[in-house]
């Protein structure tokens, strides 16, 4: 009765070899590596860029351990972290020349050293989380408001192109909050242009409003409408932060929405802090209006008392500038922004590219405003700065815009940088921040391990010491369940936390419950007197009911902390229902296996080693059975 | 080895009253300690900022404190943390300050005044992040409660769902009241604990309870507490070797975690040591009381005719 066919003992070594590669990985630790990349999207890094890395390295006489290409870009290895170091400085002078204008990221990175068949395999250690192994966290709240308000400012400045267009004339058009109220002189010209908007702007929904005297239309965006504004900042916003932080050279940035306005991300191995949030916190967004250059307006402003329609900002060597508070055009418009030259004067420039609308709107403010100025502002929380104010020449068609004069190269660079990586769709704010130094990721790892690995030895000196074969048989099987585990979250690729570890810790410290109850369960039905197979059988049998009940409601327990918790919660979480999951197949199906392998055979088995068996009178229920 | 050697069912409902009464007591200080001192929430619920750094002497905590009353904090904490060589320093939230730059600027503040400070841990929780852990913590509370409920209430009957609740809800209560009493710090990795805890320790009403029908079914002519009695003594071996067990798992976290797991497996020692007590001795009496009889299991269907009635549910 204690024998499993065949196919149960196959599936048992199939799963404990296929365990036992995928932990693998873990053991071999990592090797310091550098990886290159490419900071531009129309920079690819392929086989030539890896053969200019190996005669990089030649050159430069640094040895290393193995290049490899892969969707990440070239990555080399190094025996230590010095020559890591080395190697680092030696790409960083051959793929970037000139540091302002960074083609390549080369960053330093941690490869896992486990061998290549192993890889091949899709068999690659456990992703260490930042507590783990140091690095940055960062929660961004994207202010949707603020995107809403900005489309709402950008809208009503099509409205008036339109309704010029129309020759509607209007008393009056402004966004006052959320929404866009236009006056008019007559009802005639409302209606008229009720339509003209409803036409012209399928995203609106327009309300007439005011009464005969003073007719006004008020525009407020449609649910769909602001939807759509809101996850398309939210995804502008995390391109641009990708842009922002290829500046940093990290080599496995995270950057992910999380919920309907958040965005994380995790910058492991990073330390400087302050640069990262410096580059990260730069929630600029850009602004292109013009300048109000009348005689003694500015001076008026400077008074205290700025001419209606304007504000007073201040340009990049501290002088004060006029500019209308009307909005030409927005970062939105802005597809992309190189430095170069000029092709005439070859003096330091930076070219503008913009999108079709932004082209035609740009067309006509330049026509119209020949030899006037045009300011380019970066608006950062609300406190904006002009980066550069340029004389329109000529009028500028096609979308292509060349801002030069006063600029040398590396602020051509600069700007060119904040322009691109500046037009964030909607200001951000970081509403959550961990820094972990590698020193205490290092020693969490430590802590984390040495707590599993003591609390294992102490149960299992316990349960052999207690249950004598059944402990051993036991103890095997919380091994398998530890190897079970570890390869599930490798496989799945987990992110291993602190919290993760203490999870595993439990898990195995819970998981033993289960063959605590089949050895009493087991003894119970031996001092019943029972003979040893079928006290085994019986023993397995009724504890499998319990060992599911009492899991389940771990399970319910663990299913909670996935769907609420968060960040180390979460960690938990993920280990803990996994756990619970390969327990039960590991404390039933794998000892079960064991004890057959051990017991079964034996046709008249007269003694199992269970540890003593208090035979002296049962009790007293069992008796009246 | 064998620990255990019980010749008789120990007579544990015959002290049924007893245990509850201290139960009783127990559970009414945790709930005026958690009223009266409140719990010492960690910065990931009030928000806040919070800075470890490591010295390579000793740290003087004294100046550590001049050093941030002269840059010019209000209201911050500075204790050790671990060793005398790391210091722990709290901030709270303040209104308009520009929160994200804190960090940069304590530790300014901190090696103008000693150099070679190191900058080990920095967490900054904004109001509105807080305010949703706490939300979403007693979220799953409630989901478990209610899982649990729904679970044991289909696999037993609402009697046993009831008591297994009732027990173990009073052993979060406890925890909770330990924390509020010592003013331990209630982070969300001890709240992850009492929720683990509270699934663990439904494990335990759960093996009781299962004896219970077995008996039911099995033995004729014995009185409920007879029954109960039985299904208690002929588990406690088993109860006590898995907690103990499990035990020592959290104990080798206790020692070796570092501080990082220390109040994780303090809450986690807390519920095992009150999980094998309420499980056993508070949920068993509960069952009971409820009107646990021997007809709800051996004729299933006057059970399902009678659980229309009481609202059983098996």
């Amino acid at each position: 009765m204690n024998r499993y066919p065949l196919w149960k003992y196959i599936t048992i070594a199939v799963a404990l070899v296929l365990g036992f590669v995928y932990t693998l990985p873990n053991f071999f630790g990592e090797s310091p590596a550098v990886q290159l990349s490419s900071a531009r999207a129309t920079i690819k890094v392929d086989d030539k860029s890896q053969a200019r890395v190996e005669e990089a390295l030649k050159a430069a006489g640094i040895a290393h351990d193995g290049i490899q290409l892969d969707f990440n870009g070239v990555k080399t290895r190094f025996k230590d972290t010095d020559t890591q170091l080395k190697a680092k400085d030696a790409l960083e002078k051959a793929f970037n020349p000139d540091p302002a204008d960074a083609q390549y990221v080369v960053a330093l990175n941690l490869l896992s050293a486990s061998p290549q068949w192993l890889t091949a395999l899709h068999a690659l250690p456990m992703y260490l989380g930042l507590d783990l192994r140091g690095g940055v966290h960062f929660l961004l709240e994207v202010d949707m408001k603020g995107a809403l308000q900005k489309r709402l400012d950008s809208t009503a400045a099509d409205l008036r192109t339109v309704l010029r267009d129309k020759n509607l004339r209007h008393a009056g058009l402004n966004r006052e909050g959320d929404r866009i109220v236009v006056k008019f002189r007559d009802a005639e010209t409302q209606t008229k242009a009720r339509y003209v908007i409803a036409d012209n702007q399928p995203d609106l929904d327009v309300v007439e409003a005011g009464d005969a005297s003073e007719p006004r239309l008020v525009a407020t965006l449609k649910p769909q409408a602001q939807n759509k504004i809101g996850e398309f900042a939210l995804k502008q916003n995390i391109t641009t932060l990708h842009n922002r932080i290829n500046e940093l050279g990290v080599a496995e940035p995270v950057i992910q929405q999380q919920g309907a306005d958040r965005i994380v991300v995790q910058l492991p191995g990073v330390q400087d802090t302050a640069k990262a949030k410096d580059i990260l916190g730069r929630t600029a967004t850009l602004e292109i209006r013009m300048v109000d250059d009348s005689p003694g307006a500015l001076e008026a402003a400077l008074a205290g008392s700025p001419p209606y329609g304007t504000e007073v900002y201040n340009e990049r060597g501290g002088q004060p500038l006029l500019v209308k508070k009307q909005v030409v055009l927005t970062g939105d418009r802005l597809t992309d922004a190189q430095p170069g030259f000029d092709n005439q004067t070859q003096e330091p420039a930076v070219h503008l590219t913009l999108d079709a609308a932004g082209a035609r709107i740009f067309k006509d403010v330049t026509r119209e405003n020949i030899n006037k100025r045009m300011a380019i502002l970066l608006i950062e929380k609300g406190k904006g700065e002009v980066v550069t104010a340029p004389v329109i020449r000529s009028e500028i068609g096609g979308g292509r815009v060349q801002i030069s004069g006063r600029m040398t190269t590396s602020e051509a660079n600069d700007t060119a940088l904040l322009l691109r990586a500046g037009s964030l769709a909607a200001p951000m704010e970081i509403i959550e921040e961990r820094t972990i130094g590698p020193s205490l990721g290092a020693e969490n790892i430590q802590k984390g391990f040495h707590s599993t690995m003591w609390g294992f030895v102490a149960i299992a000196i316990f349960m052999i010491a207690y249950y004598q074969v059944f402990g051993v048989v036991s103890v095997l099987a919380l091994a398998s369940n530890l190897l079970f585990l570890v390869a599930l979250l490798s496989l799945l690729q987990a992110t291993l936390t602190l919290p993760g570890i203490a999870a595993i810790a439990l898990t195995l410290g819970m998981a033993i419950d289960a063959n605590v109850l089949i050895n009493e369960r087991v003894r119970e039905e031996l001092r019943a007197g029972m003979p040893p197979q079928a006290a085994i059988s019986e023993g397995y049998e009724r504890a499998f009911n319990t060992i599911l009940d009492s899991n389940i409601t771990t399970l319910i327990a663990g299913l909670a902390l996935l769907i609420f918790g968060s960040g180390p919660v979460r960690g938990f979480a993920v280990v803990h229902c996994l756990g619970i999951l390969t327990s039960i197949f590991s404390s039933v199906v794998v000892s079960r296996g064991l004890v057959n392998l051990i017991y079964g055979r034996q046709k008249k088995l007269a003694k199992v080693s269970i540890g003593q068996i208090w035979k002296a009178g049962t009790a007293a229920v069992n008796g009246k059975k | 080895m064998e620990f255990f050697r019980i010749k008789k069912d120990i007579p544990f409902m015959r002290h049924a009253l007893v245990f509850n009464v201290i139960s009783l007591v127990t559970f009414l200080l945790a709930v005026v300690f958690l009223f009266t001192k409140g719990l010492h929430l960690s910065i990931e619920f009030t928000g806040g900022t919070l800075i470890e750094t490591h010295y390579g002497q000793s740290a003087d905590l004294e100046k550590i404190r001049d050093a941030l009353g002269k840059s010019g904090f209000t209201d911050y904490a500075v204790q050790n943390f671990g060793s005398s060589q790391d210091v722990m320093i709290r901030l709270p939230l303040k209104g308009d300050q520009n929160t994200a730059q804190i960090g940069e600027s304590v530790l300014q503040a901190l090696s103008a005044e000693t150099p070679g400070v190191e900058l080990r841990r920095v967490e900054f929780v904004g109001p509105q992040v807080g305010k949703e852990l706490a939300e979403n913590g007693a979220l799953a509370l409630l989901l478990v409660i209610i899982g649990i409920v729904i679970y044991l209430a289909f696999r037993f009957e609402w009697r046993f769902s009831v008591s297994a609740i009732i027990a173990n809800l009073h052993d979060v209560v406890i925890i909770l009241g330990f924390f509020a009493f010592f003013q331990w710090e209630f982070s969300l990795s001890v709240l992850a604990a009492v929720l683990a805890v509270l699934g663990y320790s439904v494990n335990e009403s759960v093996v009781v309870f299962d004896r219970v029908r077995e008996t039911f079914k099995k033995v004729r002519g014995l009185s409920t507490p007879q029954v109960l009695d039985h299904a208690i003594t002929s588990t406690i071996s088993r109860t006590i070797i898995t907690h103990g067990s499990t035990q020592l798992m959290v104990l080798s976290m206790l020692i070796f975690g570092g501080e990082t797991l220390y109040y994780f497996s303090l809450a986690l020692t807390i519920g095992i040591c009150f999980g094998i007590y309420s499980s056993v001795l508070v949920a068993s009496p509960l069952v009971m009381w409820l009107g646990v009889s021997r007809e709800q299991f051996v004729k299933p269907k006057k059970v399902i005719e009678g659980a229309n009635e009481d609202g059983a549910v098996v």
